[in-house]
């Protein structure tokens, strides 16, 4: 054999888990996000290239994943599950307690924060409960699924962190409407969820709903947010300010500019177009996403792939709502975007997924 | 089985569908393709929100967010100075550093001024004067503790300053009065912006011009002249922080700077002026008749105008502000007296303009005039001469100033004639002249005295004229009250025959960034109708004054003719006792006068003296007249003592 197709059939093995068009959106996205990450940093490089650093570690850990086949992800779900809720124990008991919250569990000089690891956990374990019934949602079912659910979310809203325990709540009811949940109870549980949430919201999370609703009224503390991004996204115009050249951003008047308010530094440099480009390949991820979670050969792959699409949905939907003063603030980060290890690994972890749904499919199927 | 009844809201249809495959993917595929949808409506509602951002609501946001970034900050302009008549400087502005504190910002302002004071030398009257800033500060203004760092000190703190947020060291423009003292009251001052100069500003549309100042002229010139000496205010854009720190600077608008001025003020004369009046409290002023400028405006005790400049200290204000010799008090141009005998001249004229009197119309003076006051008793206005002056004519009524010829001329004319003649000099009016505040005294007639006893707490005999009113009025007393600005003013006039200009202390304004002078043009206010044989025979008198009459010691050997009046200003009323000055207390002594005008063939400066509780017109005032005029005449200058022999002195 020539070297050729040594290294052809190298390329071969390498890239046999990893799906082409969903490869190559995500790197697109990638790079909109170094763009406007490397102007939110500015003038700091140094995480600039930590950022770097982290997505080619997320790419070698989705690659693993791709390569995971979907079955042994569902014998791993419930050891991942109880593992999650167990650490979510320890952080209520031994937490580290970071501006008034506890969410951040110390291993070694590591910190870590276990909540993030029951955005998968979740949606992985009612895949794999309801493959195992096959999707009979009886009373039974239903109600150990709620209790699933319910365990986590209640740990993470304790710590307190109302936000990512609703991103868990959610991902979980996903799987629960995807293995098709009669339409009367979702009706039902999504009218009892406002009052149920509002009424264990604590008061500066119901304080971040009224600035919500009038960001005007306090323009100097919980408003500040939403307003100095709107005004971001709005001096940007159509064709934006131009690269580096936010003045809402590079004066400091953005706060969070890097983490979970960048897409206002994006709108500010890059204008009505630049947002259509980013809408425009997340919904090409999306419906990616959702082709796979389609042509998905299990009941446990259909419901993860469709789950994971829809929560990388919520994120960004979320996320943009939220800095562009549609949502109240949650802590959310853009996908592809927003500075950050941990959310991007968990990210790629999903992409990886998704990719070893599709690609796996296809050798069963050959 | 009842159980399952129960929950029968379920979904019940799985037991039948599970089985089929197909069907299975099918509704699974309907729920996804559903999410997909629900994902185009949302993506499509966050499409029309930044729709509305960035093009409907854009120029909005772009002007809130040019609004974060642009900081504009007013620059004040440099005030312009203000010199005498040679261009000596008598204010000027210098710029300094302060080390400046913003209260509101501050949390602790006690520890902060401990502190501080810790690193840079706070004196108790730094702190006195700061605090008294805080009670009198528009709100939020950054108010100085220290002023005039020197580099050292600015240095020092600079290194400190993150310690003291809300302090900070500023370049500020300062004024200073190089002379101090000398012509205090034509200067006037300025002093930090208080709340009712900002209702002032704000009512007249200036509150803009003056955001970069923190001064504005009090009184004086620097009052009167605010507008001219103040300059446009200049913009300086700046794009700053979100923690409002200065990051560049973007466009420049220089601030236009005041116009400096310059007085019709000699220095020279004014300082002799005021050193002549010694430790006396009076007031001089010396007007050329020719064009109206003020050559010197003297106002005795004056005041240190630099104590004003960063707000006074309580010990200082209450120094000036108590003090019975009433060092703030403008005397020229506020302070009005009975003239006395120097209202002789005018009266004279009037009594020749009316055909009253001829100048050589003479009478035996009894040394007192007898006013019958009813019931067949008479009150006996006296002369100052027991026995009287003998034979007296106008000339000899001047010179020697005889009060039983003004008896009787007061009592056969009308007192509304004779306010109507002296009017012309602008008795009783104001001259005019460019300062503001100007006292307006009182020339007395029937309707002055109506208007003056209006009101309930007078009955109809304290309004009704009597013709003891008249007489007392004949010699200056009475009602009579003028300012000595006024009695210059006349006596100008006069001297000028006739032709009165306005009284002016700016003869120049130049332009504070081209340099090009304006000069103030004289103003004629008034062309009186007089004839010139009765100019002629009043100067003659006033002539004589200085020659044979009551004046004639001090102008002994003067190598120029002038022409003058003494008078002296009744304070306490003797009651027909006779005065004498030695038995009489300092503050309820007469006030004395002395009116002037050199050369008496071609007058070029005119002046009015008067010396508070002084005495007699001739020794106290009078000296002070005399120096002016070898000063300026002759270019000699010192002080005139009067002849220090007891010999008694008359008017």
């Amino acid at each position: 054999m020539h070297l050729r197709d040594h290294l052809s059939a190298a390329w071969l093995r390498l890239t046999r888990h990893i799906d082409g068009p969903l490869m190559a959106i995500v790197l697109l996205l990638l790079a909109v996000g170094a763009v406007v990450l490397f102007s939110a940093l500015a003038p700091d490089t140094d995480r600039f290239i930590q950022q770097i650093k982290s997505v080619g570690i997320a790419l070698v850990v989705m690659w693993i994943v791709a390569n995971i086949a979907p079955h042994r992800l569902a014998q791993i779900a419930l050891p991942l599950y109880l593992l999650g809720v167990l650490m979510l124990i320890g952080v209520a008991l031994f937490g580290v307690t970071v501006n008034g919250s506890q969410r951040w569990l110390a291993l070694g000089g590591f910190r870590f924060q276990p909540s993030e690891l029951l955005k998968l956990a979740v949606p992985l374990l009612l895949a794999w409960y309801f493959q195992k019934a096959e999707a009979r949602i009886t009373f039974s079912n239903f109600l150990v699924a709620m209790l699933l659910i319910a365990i986590p979310t209640w740990l993470i809203k304790r710590q307190p962190d109302l936000g990512t325990a609703m991103l868990v709540a959610a991902s979980g009811f996903y799987v629960l409407y995807l293995a098709r949940l009669s339409w009367k109870v979702i009706v039902v549980l999504t009218a009892s969820a406002v009052p149920l949430v509002w009424l264990f919201a604590h008061d500066y999370q119901k304080q971040r709903v009224l600035s919500f609703l009038d960001p005007a009224a306090d323009p100097l503390r919980s408003g500040y947010h939403t307003l100095q991004a709107t005004i971001a996204i709005g001096s940007g115009g159509v064709t934006g300010k131009g690269w580096m050249n936010g003045t809402q951003t590079h004066l400091d008047f953005l706060p969070e500019r890097h983490t979970d308010f960048i897409f206002a530094v994006y709108g500010e440099e890059f204008g009505l177009v630049g947002n259509i480009v980013l809408l425009a390949l997340y919904t090409a991820l999306l419906v990616r996403a959702l082709m796979i979670a389609s042509h998905a050969s299990s009941l446990f792959d259909r419901l993860l792939a469709g789950t994971i699409t829809l929560m990388i949905f919520t994120y960004a939907a979320v996320n943009m709502g939220m800095v562009s003063g549609i949502l109240p603030v949650v802590g959310v980060p853009l996908p592809f975007v927003s500075y950050g290890g941990t959310a991007l690994l968990s990210l790629f972890i999903c992409i990886g997924i998704l990719m070893s749904i599709q690609t796996h499919r296809k050798l069963v199927a050959t | 089985m009842r159980r399952r009844d129960f929950w029968r809201w379920l979904p019940r249809r799985h037991h039948y569908e599970i089985r089929d495959p197909a069907r299975e993917l099918f509704l699974f595929r309907q729920r996804l393709w559903l999410t997909g949808l629900a994902m185009l409506v949302v993506f499509g509602v966050l499409l029309g929100r930044f729709f509305y951002l960035q093009v409907i609501a854009h120029q909005q946001y772009q002007t809130q967010a040019e609004n974060n970034r642009i900081t504009v900050v007013p620059v004040g302009p440099s005030r312009g100075t203000i010199s005498d008549r040679n261009g000596k400087v008598l204010a000027q502005s210098f710029s300094a550093y302060t080390l400046e504190l913003t209260p509101s910002k501050i949390d602790d302002l006690e520890t902060t001024l401990t502190q501080i004071g810790e690193l840079i030398e706070i004196t108790p009257r730094d702190l006195r004067r700061f605090r008294r800033a805080m009670e009198e500060s528009r709100n939020f203004d950054s108010l100085p503790l220290r002023t005039k760092l020197n580099d050292e000190e600015v240095a020092r703190f600079a290194v400190n300053k993150y310690r003291f947020p809300g302090v900070d060291i500023r370049a500020r423009l300062y004024r200073q009065y190089p002379e101090g003292e000398i012509a205090s009251h034509v200067l006037g001052y300025i002093g930090r912006i208080n709340d009712r100069d900002v209702d002032r500003l704000t009512d007249s549309g200036d509150i803009l011009n003056y955001k970069g100042t923190d001064h504005i002229g009090k009184t004086g010139i620097e009052l009167s002249y605010e507008d001219t000496l103040h300059g446009v205010v200049g913009f300086d854009e700046v794009e700053v922080d979100a923690l409002g720190r200065a990051v560049r600077s973007l466009t420049k608008v220089a601030p236009i700077p005041g116009d400096h001025l310059q007085l019709t003020i000699d220095l020279r004369l004014q300082q002799l002026a005021e050193q002549s009046l010694g430790e006396a409290n009076g007031a001089v002023v010396a007007i050329d008749p020719n064009n109206g400028e003020i050559l010197a405006m003297a106002s005795m005790p004056g005041f240190d105008p630099n104590l004003f400049v960063e707000g006074i200290d309580i010990a200082n204000w209450d120094r000036l502000n108590t003090s019975p010799d009433k060092p703030l008090l403008n005397r020229p141009l506020r302070g009005a007296y009975p003239p006395g005998s120097t209202l002789k001249p005018f009266l004279a004229l009037g009594a020749l303009t009316s055909g009253k009197r001829t100048a050589d119309y003479a009478f035996n003076d009894p040394g007192y005039f007898e006013l019958p006051s009813g019931a067949g008793t008479t009150y006996r206005f006296r002369d100052d001469k027991p026995g009287g002056h003998g034979r007296v004519d106008m000339y000899k009524s001047i010179s020697e100033s005889c009060d039983t010829y003004y008896y009787v001329l007061a009592s056969e004319t009308d007192i509304d004639d004779t306010a109507r003649f002296l009017s012309q000099f602008d008795f009783g009016q104001i001259t005019g002249i460019d300062l503001e505040g100007e006292a307006t005294g009182v020339l007395p007639s029937r309707a002055w005295k109506r208007d003056r006893f209006s009101g309930p707490r007078y009955k109809e005999e304290h309004r009704r004229w009597y013709l003891g009113d008249s007489i007392s009025a004949g010699i200056g007393q009475g009602y009579n009250s003028f300012t000595p600005l006024q009695l210059a003013h006349a006596v100008a006039t006069l001297a000028n025959n006739g032709v009165a200009y306005r009284p002016h202390l700016v003869k120049r304004i130049i332009d504070g960034s081209t340099g090009q002078s304006k000069e103030i043009s004289p103003e004629i206010t008034r062309r009186l109708n007089l004839k010139p044989a009765n100019l002629a025979a009043i100067k003659k008198a006033m002539v004589d004054v200085n020659r044979e009459g009551t004046a004639m010691r001090i102008f002994k050997n003067a190598p120029y003719t002038s022409a003058g009046k003494t008078g002296t200003a009744q304070v306490f009323s003797l009651r027909g006792e006779r005065y004498v000055e030695s038995q009489i207390k300092s503050h309820l002594r007469d006030h004395a006068w002395y009116v002037a005008y050199a050369p008496a063939e071609k007058p070029v400066i005119a002046v009015a003296v008067l010396v508070e509780n002084g005495g007699f017109g001739a020794r106290a005032a009078a000296p002070v007249a005399r120096a002016l005029f070898d000063d300026y005449l002759l270019g000699k200058r010192e002080p005139v003592k009067p002849p220090s022999d007891d010999n008694e002195w008359e008017e």
